[in-house]
């Protein structure tokens, strides 16, 4: 669809929700991957009130990722983390066929900083960079709490689940990466007593979550949400993947894990065990070169030959690097 | 013998032309893509200014730990096995100095501002 088609049919869409003297204004890509792509734009009512908004969506004869959640669910899971009390943007309409858009769904959108970088440098944010850590802890308690009954179903992954995928795409790639596989033995050895599932968000880090001065506005991207360790979201967050180079600081390279900790306990997440946080920091760092490996696969197959992917395929060892620290501190 | 310029310097002229000259004309996703094609003829530079002496040594600690000789790629594959069976401890001080040297060299190379990297090749 050319993007003046496209224009035109959401300029339908939105006259049909807000009223026929409304504007579509501002539209601009945000992301468009292989099979989602992210929209925003403003819709201006008659008087000049300006709604901004985003679109996310399928485009019409894309195929869903298998094993990802339907995109309908995402939508679901937004609105469901609101109603716990999860920072959210509010989801306006889910799109149905006669809206000609494909799947997806119109949300809220929210101002605010997600760039690392700047989050953990800028001025801006000196004031909330100390409790930042506390609060996402309560933002991943009420996360984990969410009652999976009232939504549509989603996958249950075990670590050896997730081991065995990431496991199969190492072996795809054919180097052998001693490192690597020191880490796979130690998850699987050191794996813990698989808990009840709870929803796991599955890309709770740096990039997924929206800041201002004041606090978290809202959390992105549930692609990756999925029935599992609730800890799995403590321990990834804390990966050195995503410190951004403040690598003394486990929560995204600005906060204590004991502050991550405290703020998940006072709002009722439970107790939290730190050696299960640490286990899935591990797997973290192993998925993250792991999926860089995969990265690499595209590069080589020809899927994509940017440089920019082609250089991915570097970061595989910044993790090897990580999980010696883990794994084989020298002091 | 081949001729000079040196493929090193040839390399690293090319991405110093990138930053200097060439990216201050484009802006958005093209001076982004000049950023990252830069970045990657220098990592090209320090891989050929690096690896013959990193792949030496690594070899020679890999025929220690090891006891036997084969290719950089055999070895590997053979240290991967023994790791994976256990014949190899994770507290075997061989292997912890030979993964620990031949991941600084792959960083070296890699991302040499990496912050983990520079904090553990201080304490060398």
């Amino acid at each position: 669809m050319a993007g003046d088609d496209l224009a035109d049919v959401l300029l339908r869409l939105i006259r049909r929700l807000f009223g026929e003297r409304c504007r579509v204004a501002s539209i601009s890509r945000l992301s468009g991957g292989a099979s989602k792509e992210t929209l925003a734009f403003d819709a201006i009512e008659e008087g000049g009130d300006r709604r901004p908004l985003i679109l996310r969506r399928m485009p019409p004869h894309t195929n869903a990722k298998v094993g990802a959640p339907e995109i309908e669910t995402e939508a679901a899971l937004i609105t469901a983390a609101m109603a716990a009390g999860v920072p959210s943007p509010r989801v306006v309409h889910v799109l149905a066929p006669e809206d000609e858009l494909g799947r997806g769904f119109l949300m809220q959108r929210i101002d605010g900083e997600t760039i690392p970088r700047k989050i953990l440098r800028d001025a801006a944010y000196a004031g909330l960079r100390p409790r930042l850590a506390r609060e996402l802890g309560g933002i991943l308690a009420r996360l984990h709490a969410i009652d999976v009954a009232g939504l549509p179903s989603l996958q249950t992954i075990t670590a050896a689940d997730e081991l065995a995928q990431l496991r199969e795409i190492y072996l795809a790639d054919g180097q052998p990466r001693p490192v690597f596989e020191l880490a796979f033995r130690w998850i699987a050895e050191h794996a813990p007593q698989e808990p009840k599932p709870s929803l796991v968000h599955g890309d709770f880090r740096h990039g997924n979550f929206i800041v201002d001065a004041s606090g978290v506005r809202a959390v992105l991207d549930w692609e990756l949400t999925h029935l599992g360790d609730p800890m799995r979201d403590l321990g990834w967050i804390c990966t050195n993947a995503w410190r951004f180079g403040g690598i003394d600081k486990p929560v995204g390279g600005f906060g204590t894990l004991e502050d991550l900790i405290a703020g998940y306990e006072a709002a009722g997440g439970g107790k939290v065990d730190v050696a299960r946080v640490k286990f899935w920091e591990t797997f973290g760092s192993l998925r993250w070169g792991v999926m860089c490996l995969g990265m690499l696969a595209r590069y080589e197959r020809g899927g994509d030959r940017s440089i920019e992917r082609a250089m991915i395929g570097r970061r595989a060892s910044e993790n090897e690097i990580d999980l010696l620290r883990l794994l084989m501190p020298r002091r | 013998m081949q001729d000079r310029p040196d493929p090193i310097d040839l390399v690293r002229t090319v991405a110093q032309t990138l930053r200097e000259k060439l990216m201050p004309q484009l802006s958005g996703s093209s001076a982004f893509e000049a950023r990252v094609a830069a970045n990657a003829l220098d990592l090209v530079a320090r891989q050929l200014e690096r690896a013959d002496a990193s792949h030496a040594t690594e070899m020679q600690r890999l025929e220690s730990l090891l006891d036997r000789t084969g290719t950089l790629e055999d070895l590997n594959r053979e240290l991967c096995a023994r790791i994976t069976d256990g014949r190899l401890a994770a507290d075997d001080p061989g292997l912890k100095q030979h993964l620990w040297a031949t991941t600084l060299d792959k960083l070296a190379v890699d991302q040499p501002t990496y912050a983990a990297y520079l904090a553990e090749n201080n304490k060398q």
